[in-house]
This record gives C-alpha cells, sequence and structure tokens, in this order.
C-alpha cells in the first residue's frame, strides 16, 4: 500500500492505536535493544513468545527499543485489559517464569514492579488512558512520575524508545509518526522548512553544537544538482550508547528527519553510517527501510509528490576518526578513513565530490518534533542558547547507569544525585567526565554547573556526543588522563605528526608520571605540548586530544604533583605509587584476604595479625576491597 | 584577483591559490614537507601552518591547503606559528632521527637536540609523497599507507613482494628523507624493506636498468597496457 493522503495516515494510526491499546488479553512488551539482550532479555523474550504460541487467547508479546533503564534490564512491561501499565525490572527467564505461574494465580508479583504507567502520553500532547480504575494494589505501586529517576527528564528524542515495536511501522505511525514528512511535503517550502529549524535554535547533537538550521542552508545555496545528506551513527566514544538506543529502538524517527532535511536541503540521496558492532541498529534500519519503502515514504515520487529521495546504509569498521566528517565521507568512498584538510566544507564538496550535509543520529531524530510541534515549543526548552533536550548515557560510580534525556541546562548535581540516585560505593563524588575521550573532567566545586555547550566549553569540557562518567573518590585523575590518551592514540589515524607523533610522546610523559619517574618540568612540558597539538593538528581528534590531560591539569593540578614530587598516587590507583601492607592493631586475623589473595602473598593464622609479602603481591586490590577492618591500607611508597 | 595580507604587506594575488602559493610568489618563505608542486597538498605534516584571522579568531591552518579569500590576513610567523613548527620538528627528530632534511629545518628554528625519548633509527616521516606518486603520477600503486596512528607505515599489499611495482624509482626519487631506497646490484633492482628482486635489462634509449620486459608489470608492459 502506498500512503499519499493524511487520512491514510489517520486509518493507519486508528487501526494501530486500537491493536496496541484496545487488548483483551494479558500483553507483555520485552525491551529487547542491546542492552536488554546482553542482560538475558533474548530468553525472557523467546520464553514469553512460547507462552503466546501455546495460549495465544490469553497472552500477547511484542519486542520494544530501550526505556533508558539500563540498570534494571532485563525491563518487561505487563498491561492487562483495563489495567495500567506496570513495568519489572531484572526480569530474567526464570523470574519470568515465575512471574507467569504468579499471575495465573492472580498475583501481580507487586515487589518487581519498578512503576505503573496509568496514561499513555503521545508526543502531540494526546493521551490514552489505560486504565479506567485503578484497583488498590495498583495504587501501591508507584507511579512514573513519582520515580526520581523520571522527574527532569523530558523525551523528544527518545520519544519513542521503549513504547513502540521498532520493526512496526504501523506502531511509530501510531504515535504520531510521519506527520512533520506530511507537513513539509505539503505545506512548507525548503525555505520555510530551513527557517523552521532555524528558529528552532536546535544544534548539532554530534559534538560541536553548530547550529542546524544553518549547515542546511549551506547545503541548500550549494551549486550542483545532485547533494547527499547523512546520518552520522560512527558512535565511537567509550561508554556513549545513545544514537545505538535511538537507531535500535526508533530507527522512523532517524528516517523521516532525513526525509525532511533531504526535502529542505535538495537531496536525492542519502547514506545512514552506522558502524559494524550494531548489527542489531543496522537490522533495524533495514528493515525500517524497507518498510518505509513499501509505504511510498522512500524512493520515487515520495506520498505522490516529486520529491524523490532514497537511503542506503554504510557499515563502517569501527574506527573513531570515522565520526569525523571528512573521514566519514572517505570510508563511504571506500578510500582508507583518513580526514583532509578543509575548506572546502561537505556542504560546497563531500561525498564524491557533491555538496553533502552530516547530521547525528540525535539531531536527525529531533528534526520531525521540531516540524509537528512547532519550533516554538523546542525553542522554550533549554538554556539561551541551547535549546531542546540532550540524551546522555549516564555511567560509572551512580547507582542509577541508564540512558537519560534531560532538558539543556540542567546541573550536574541534579543529573547524579536525582536521576542517578547518588554514587554506588560509599565514596564521594569527585568529578563527571563529559564529551567522549576527548572531553573533559569537571570537579565538584562546579557541581552546580548547568549542562549546555557554553557552559561546558568554559569549564574546559565540551558536550561531545553525550557521554558522562561519573567519578568517585577513588579514581586517580592522571590515569583518567592516561586512559584517554591511550584511546586516542590508538584511535588516531597518524596522517597528521601533531595528532600522531605529539599524543603518542604525550602518553609517554604521561606513563613515566603514574610509574613514579615523573619529573617537575612534565607539567610544563605537557602544556607547552596541548598548546601545539591544538594548534596544529588536521582534524578534530587532534586538536581535542589534548583535554584529557588539560581539564585535570586545570583542576586536579595537586594530584601531578603528588605524583611527580612526592612519588604518591593520592586516590591509590597508579599501581607502580602503592603499596598494600597490614595493620597489625586493626586485623583481627578472619583470613578473608588470605582466601582471595591470587598470588598467596598474605599468609596466617585465623584470629592473629596477617603477613603480607611484599615479594608476590601484584598489587591487584583484592585484599583491600574484602577487609572489612579497614586493616589494610593501599598507602603510596616514597621513591628515594 | 583578490587583496589579502601577508605580514603586515598587502598583496594581490590570484584567485584560487593557497596561501602557500601566494606566499612563495610574493617572497615569503613557508617551509613544508608533505606537499608536492607535482602532488599538490596533502595536509598532513603540518609544518606549512600559519596563522590566519578566521571569524572565530585567530587560528592556524596549513597553508598548503588553505585558499585564499578576500581580505584574508596571514602571519607566517608568528610565535604561535613558530612553536607549532618547533613542536612539530621535535616530534619529527625524536621519531625519525636519521631524517636529514628534519634535523637541517630544526637547526633553522635553533633545534639541535629533542626532549622526547628518540627512536633508535627511522627516516619516514608519512608525508605520502611516494605513495601520491606511484597512484597518481606514476598509476601503479605499488605502496600504500596501511595501519593507523603511530603504527602508520608506506608498505605494498600484505607488506610483502608486489607484481604490482615496476620498479620505475619515483618513490625514490622524491621521497624528501630518503627513505626509500632500490639498490641495482649486478642486474637486479630491490625495492628496500620490501625484499622484491627483479631482473633487469638495460633501455637503450636511458641507458638505466628496468625490470625485465617478461616480468608481468614490468615497465614495458606497463606503458603497452596504457595505451
Ligand atoms: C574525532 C571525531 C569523532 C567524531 N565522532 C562522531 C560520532 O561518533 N558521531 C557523531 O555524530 N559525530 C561525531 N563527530 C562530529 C562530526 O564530525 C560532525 O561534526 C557531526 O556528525 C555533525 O553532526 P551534527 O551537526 O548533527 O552534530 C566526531 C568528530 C571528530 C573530530
Ligand atoms: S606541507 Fe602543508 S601540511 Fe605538509
Amino acid at each position: 500500500m502506498l500512503i499519499k493522503e493524511v487520512s491514510d495516515l489517520r486509518n493507519i494510526s486508528q487501526k494501530t492505536l486500537n491493536e496496541m491499546f484496545q487488548i483483551s488479553k494479558i500483553k507483555f512488551q520485552v525491551g529487547s535493544a542491546t542492552c536488554g539482550l546482553a542482560t538475558g532479555a533474548g530468553q525472557t523474550l523467546s520464553f514469553l513468545r512460547e507462552l503466546s504460541a501455546n495460549q495465544p487467547d490469553k497472552y500477547i508479546v511484542d519486542e520494544v527499543g530501550c526505556i533508558g533503564l539500563c540498570f534494571k534490564e532485563p525491563i518487561v512491561d505487563l498491561r492487562m485489559p483495563g489495567c495500567s501499565r506496570i513495568y519489572y525490572g531484572d526480569l530474567n527467564i526464570y523470574k519470568a517464569e515465575k512471574l507467569v505461574k504468579s499471575l495465573e494465580e492472580g498475583d501481580i508479583r507487586k515487589e518487581w514492579v519498578l512503576y505503573r504507567l496509568d496514561k499513555e502520553k503521545f508526543i502531540n500532547e494526546d493521551e490514552i488512558n489505560l486504565a479506567s480504575d485503578i484497583s488498590d494494589i495498583y495504587r501501591e505501586i508507584t507511579t512514573m512520575e513519582d520515580l526520581n529517576l523520571f522527574k527532569g527528564q523530558m523525551r523528544i528524542v527518545m520519544r519513542n524508545c521503549g513504547r513502540i515495536n521498532p520493526e512496526q511501522i504501523d506502531q511509530y505511525i501510531a504515535f504520531g509518526g510521519y506527520k512533520g514528512l506530511f507537513k513539509v511535503l505539503k505545506e512548507m517550502s525548503p525555505d520555510e522548512v530551513i527557517e523552521e529549524i532555524k528558529a528552532s535554535g536546535l544544534r548539532g547533537r554530534g559534538g560541536a553544537g553548530f547550529p542546524t538550521g544553518l549547515k542546511w542552508s549551506f547545503t541548500r545555496k550549494a551549486e550542483g544538482s545532485k547533494k547527499y545528506i547523512i546520518c552520522n551513527a560512527d558512535e565511537g566514544d567509550p561508554g556513549a550508547y545513545m544514537d545505538r538506543s535511538v537507531l535500535e529502538g526508533d530507527p522512523h524517527s532517524v528516517i523521516e528527519g532525513m526525509l525532511i532535511g533531504a526535502y529542505a536541503i535538495g537531496a536525492d540521496e542519502g547514506y545512514i553510517y552506522v558502524r559494524a558492532e550494531y548489527p542489531l541498529a543496522i537490522k533495524r534500519l533495514k528493515i525500517a527501510i524497507k518498510q518505509a519503502r513499501e509505504y511510498g515514504l522512500l524512493g520515487q515520487k515520495v506520498l505522490g509528490t516529486d520529491f524523490s529521495f532514497d537511503l542506503k546504509i554504510s557499515m563502517g569498521a569501527g574506527a573513531f576518526v570515522c565520526g569525523e566528517e571528512t573521514a566519514l565521507i572517505a570510508s563511504i568512498e571506500g578510500l582508507p578513513g583518513e580526514p583532509r584538510p578543509r575548506p572546502p566544507f561537505p556542504a560546497q564538496s563531500g561525498l564524491f565530490g557533491k555538496p553533502t550535509n552530516i547530521n547525528n543520529v540525535e539531531t536527525w531524530a529531533n528534526i520531525p518534533v521540531i516540524i509537528a510541534k512547532g519550533s516554538k515549543f523546542f525553542s522554550s526548552i533549554g538554556t539561551e542558547k541551547s535549546k531542546g533536550t540532550k540524551v546522555f548515557s549516564l555511567v560509572g560510580k551512580v547507582k542509577n547507569t541508564m540512558l537519560i534525556e534531560v532538558p539543556m541546562g540542567t546541573t550536574i548535581s541534579e543529573i547524579v544525585y536525582n536521576l542517578g540516585d547518588g554514587m554506588s560505593d560509599k565514596f564521594e563524588f569527585k568529578a563527571i567526565q563529559t564529551g567522549g575521550p576527548s572531553g573533559g573532567c569537571i570537579p565538584k566545586d562546579l557541581i552546580d554547573l548547568r549542562v549546555d555547550y557554553e557552559e561546558l566549553t568554559s569549564a574546559g569540557a565540551i558536550m561531545g556526543s553525550g557521554g558522562l562518567i561519573v567519578m568517585d573518590e577513588k579514581t586517580c585523575m592522571v590515569d583518567v588522563a592516561r586512559f584517554f590518551l591511550e584511546f586516542l592514540e590508538s584511535e588516531s589515524c597518524g596522517k597528521c605528526v601533531p595528532c600522531r607523533s605529539g599524543i603518542k610522546r604525550m602518553l609517554q610523559i604521561i606513563h613515566r608520571i603514574t610509574q613514579g619517574q615523573g619529573e617537575e618540568k612534565d607539567i610544563e612540558l605537557l602544556e607547552e605540548m596541548a598548546k601545539g597539538i591544538k594548534d596544529a593538528s588536521l582534524c578534530g581528534l587532534g586538536q581535542t586530544a589534548p583535554n584529557p590531560i588539560l581539564t585535570t591539569l586545570k583542576f586536579f593540578r595537586t594530584e601531578y604533583e603528588s605524583h611527580i614530587k612526592h612519588k604518591r598516587c593520592p586516590a591509590a590507583v597508579c599501581k607502580a605509587l602503592i603499596e598494600y601492607r597490614v595493620i597489625p592493631g586493626k586485623c583481627t586475623g578472619c583470613q578473608r584476604c588470605v582466601s582471595v589473595c591470587p598470588t598467596h602473598a598474605i599468609t596466617g593464622p585465623r584470629s592473629q595479625a596477617h603477613n603480607l609479602d611484599k615479594s608476590k603481591c601484584i598489587k591487584c586490590g583484592a585484599c583491600y576491597e574484602v577487609c572489612k577492618y579497614d586493616a589494610i591500607a593501599g598507602d603510596a611508597i616514597i621513591l628515594e | 584577483m583578490v587583496n589579502i595580507n601577508i605580514n603586515g604587506q598587502d598583496l594581490t594575488v590570484r584567485e584560487n591559490c593557497t596561501i602557500l602559493e601566494a606566499a612563495l610568489i610574493n617572497g615569503f618563505y613557508i617551509p613544508t614537507l608533505c606537499y608536492h608542486e607535482a602532488l599538490g597538498f596533502y595536509g598532513a605534516c603540518r609544518i606549512c601552518v600559519v596563522e590566519i584571522a578566521a571569524p572565530r579568531g585567530q587560528i592556524l591552518v596549513a597553508s598548503c591547503a588553505y585558499p585564499v579569500s578576500e581580505g584574508l590576513i596571514v602571519k607566517t610567523d608568528s610565535e604561535r606559528v613558530i612553536n607549532a613548527r618547533k613542536l612539530i620538528l621535535e616530534l619529527l627528530l625524536a621519531d625519525c632521527p636519521d631524517a636529514e632534511i628534519i634535523k637541517i629545518m630544526a637547526a633553522r628554528y635553533g633545534l639541535i637536540e629533542t626532549r622526547f625519548p628518540p627512536e633508535e633509527e627511522g627516516k619516514c616521516i608519512l608525508c605520502g609523497i611516494c605513495v601520491r606518486a606511484c597512484h597518481n603520477l606514476v598509476g601503479a600503486g605499488a605502496i600504500s599507507l596501511i595501519k593507523r596512528g603511530k603504527n602508520k607505515a608506506v608498505s605494498p599489499p600484505y607488506e610483502s613482494v608486489t607484481s604490482a611495482c615496476i620498479s620505475c624509482g619515483t618513490c625514490e626519487t622524491m621521497c624528501p628523507t630518503r627513505a626509500i631506497d632500490i639498490k641495482v646490484f649486478d642486474r637486479i633492482k630491490s625495492l628496500h624493506e620490501y625484499e622484491g628482486r627483479f631482473h633487469t635489462q638495460r633501455c637503450n634509449i636511458c641507458s638505466k636498468y628496468h625490470v625485465d620486459n617478461e616480468k608481468p608489470g614490468s615497465v614495458n608492459n606497463w606503458i603497452e597496457e596504457l595505451q
């Protein structure tokens, strides 16, 4: 069937909403994005599928994407006819089996439920009441709105993630999808679309925060009849998975965004550049593209208009530098993934020498909402210069490691303490790392910093693509710099000298420092190198590579100094600088450390202070972690 | 023609030329390594950086690749430029201790020693001239840049002998640091490092030794193919 009129869209929407919400059976939805699958959602899903195959009049099962609560995966939601939707966390196959048994006995296993949802709210502000009447048992369950980890979140990019089946285009349409495309094709001129995006204040979510409307206008104005648009789904930052979740949970939002962009820019061909390590995202994109073609949303004469556009998927081999736009273009062209000098910018001469517009996954996913709800809605969210929301992957030493989407300008403390529910271990917050490998570390003093492009840049960090790594007092900042520099060293393409050789040499110095061989002049040398590398490097990778060192030097200089001058690692991380010893007065001789020591370095009979043989100790820290009496101290050694 | 300013001097230069071309024509010295007249720019060595006034402030750009535009203000030897060049040379001194041209260039900036622990040996600065010449001028495509980051290297496919090499010696001739060394001994040509050895015959026009006609990929076969 080809969709040509708004009424076609409405019919699909009505029919699908009925199917989805007017249910007469018990309906399970299993979060089966990669984060879910990694924790066993696949088994839960096949168990439930089998159940519904055996008892088709009683159970139905569907798949959805990631709702963001990664620390509670596998997440399964359940809805009985006429009831609120309830969400179960940690529902592995064993618990799922038990749950089904209990359900048969009329028990919903309230203690496993994370929260309940009474109303399904749509991005266009429609609502569907899930429960006409909320029973007492349900009342005892917290609502989604009351849960701290949702307070302050706002879903625009992830509007459908975890709520629809990403492999069903009808469900995307039912949730208001492809309305924006209709609006632009039938009612707006390309210039009007660009003006609308400009007015929304949307800035690129791929890192640099370049105004999206302005970028589109460059490519639109560029000479030439053949133009390309590209979706950058390379997502190379370690620990970041926002883009993957969007592609796995709601691929059509990106496709619709790209269709709108292509119309505005005048492109008839688009590429989605995804890393090959994202097989599920690629699979779901392929399905989504096929379904969109079947409805006439992609291909010749989209929706019966004169506008034609088609999409191809290009797989990257997982090189961080291929996220840089000129390297990405080279990679699609089949050349080595090396950046080239700009100008010419891709807007003038990009893919195959044609004007090309590149945007990040999240940027594209915002577009349909801006068009459907208007630029005013979008620009009312956020701070003065950073509008809308941002998806972050919150990881590290927080209790709730998850994907969050918050309005720009949310403070770090809100993110860490409300959404993240504070620190995961007994140690205090020390810093938060933003912006991926070439971002920076923001210290405790700046915990009230509002997260937007300007504020992060002023603190020496960057927004980057949205990784947030929380670190506690047990993190050594020199070691953090080492970690990111090591990543950058191995991911540098090696084309230009300052990046290839400069990072290598900075890393050598950092290695020396962490090994207690630092010299006083090292800090100065690092600072001098950082300047030159930033100035002279060819692409963004090299130009930002010194950031991990610069921000840690800026806020944690004393830590470098104590490594260098006193040969001490205050956080007791750098192995060469620490030595474990047993404090006899505190040791009760419980033998816990004796049993965990992999090299049998600790010996001693029960109830007597133990003995630690330093020549056998490999400084793994296992004893330190299990000691309940603080009897083992990770102490610095002084190198003479 | 466009009007630009280099080191305080107002100049009128050809449109579409690069800062480097404009500077050289007007007598300003800018060092280069990876740029070659016959190959154009590559933008890898960064030794040619100059400071320009851009909308987002003063920035350094590679002059060999940056096109001039009306009103462009360029400084070819500001302190920032010199510092960047010195850092690059110091890095190269450590990475390629045997490259004479680097030593000479570095000495020009007053650099004799490097603060970084030097490699034991090394000449190749990975400027890519040999590779580009082999691909773009000769058309043989026998060598390319392989691997990435600090492991990047020039190599024939699979780091072994390749029949694509026609032993023309262009790479050797063009290498600025003499890192490639094609040896001719007893009428056998050998590509340094790659251990490819080819029987040669003396050319009756230029009297140099070239690879045996019979061998696939030899110079004469190559020329025939091109025709
Ligand atoms: C080393 C490097 C890696 C990058 N990696 C990514 C990436 O993984 N994803 C991305 O969207 N942008 C990445 N970027 C930014 C892109 O070059 C480009 O600015 C972005 O895709 C533009 O999209 P936007 O305007 O929507 O942000 C990277 C840039 C650099 C310099
Ligand atoms: S000469 Fe310009 S970058 Fe090498």
